[in-house]
């Protein structure tokens, strides 16, 4: 096993820096211009995670219509879900993620939710929200922050979660 | 895309008062935008939990992530995970340019333009 290499470059891959080369590439000059914040909000869990009650976040969408070009024309939509019985599939082809090195059959890849199941029957938290919640992904920010994320925050209210895992394809 | 939307959600919750951690693989996006805890594995994008099928990988990573909701004390928290991939070619493969596709990635961007225009032509 090497657990020590000289590297020239950093080893995680920049995919602000890549997707900007990419696009450059394709002719579009105007490069995207990415959120940066310098003050960042946190919020410690007020009681122990054994008594918490804990949410799922996704940017998968739920399944659609068969047939690959129809389900590109679908809009990409906020929903919330039922996460009993989870989910066995869920529409990935419209995100952005390494499609020629993986794939998304497995859900609990990219959102975990029988791996926390588990952890309720463990006790290692209190329990799991009995909904997850679908978040589309968008270049607008300001729609992301003034439409996306209020609703998210209303429905694990809703749900009572005091704590939450977000998972990004 | 996703990177860049779940940090802004979990920035969101956050701020009203709900403990978040952000599982991903793009790190440059989650920590450009800043968010309370995330948890990186250094994996093509697609599988920030895991590998697929691999059920005890993806219990040791949520694992990781509900140990640093509990134990993280400040904002920007990042924890790597311990996992690779089984090669490292698609570090290289992905949106990759170079003189061999450079005229090619040029054709693809002037087509999608022109399907764009005639989409919006023909709305």
């Amino acid at each position: 096993m090497i657990i020590y290499q000289l590297r020239s470059h950093r080893s995680f891959i920049s995919y602000i820096d890549r997707t900007r080369e990419y696009y450059a590439a394709q002719g579009y000059s105007k490069p995207y211009m990415w959120p940066h914040y310098d003050d960042t909000p946190f919020t410690p869990l007020r009681k122990p995670l054994t008594e918490c009650h804990v949410g799922l976040v996704t940017t998968a969408g739920l399944p659609k219509p068969p047939g690959a070009v129809a389900a590109m024309f679908v809009p990409k939509e906020l929903y919330v879900e039922q996460a009993n019985p989870p989910p066995q599939r869920l529409f990935t082809d419209d995100l952005f993620w390494d499609k020629k090195a993986t794939h998304t059959e497995d859900v609990d890849s990219f959102m975990p939710i029988n791996r926390l199941g588990e952890y309720v029957t463990s006790r290692r938290i209190g329990s799991a929200s009995p909904r997850f919640y679908g978040v589309p992904t968008d270049y607008s920010q300001s729609r992301t922050l003034e439409h996306y994320a209020p609703q998210i925050l209303e429905w694990c209210r809703e749900d009572r979660l005091e704590a939450v895992l977000l998972s990004a394809l | 895309m996703c990177h860049q939307t779940v940090s802004l959600v979990a920035r969101y919750l956050e701020e009203n008062g709900l403990s978040t951690v952000l599982m991903g693989s793009a790190r440059d996006i989650v920590e450009e935008c800043g968010v309370a805890r995330f948890l990186f594995t250094d994996f093509p994008l697609g599988n920030p939990c895991g590998k697929p099928w691999d059920v005890t990988m993806q219990r040791s990573i949520v694992g990781m992530a509900l140990d640093l909701l509990e134990h993280a004390w400040m904002p920007r928290t990042t924890i790597q995970t311990p996992f690779h991939w089984d090669n490292d070619a698609w570090r290289e493969n992905f949106m990759r340019v170079d003189e061999s596709n450079r005229e090619s990635l040029a054709r693809e961007g002037e087509l999608r333009r022109q399907f764009q225009a005639d989409m919006k032509k023909n709305r």
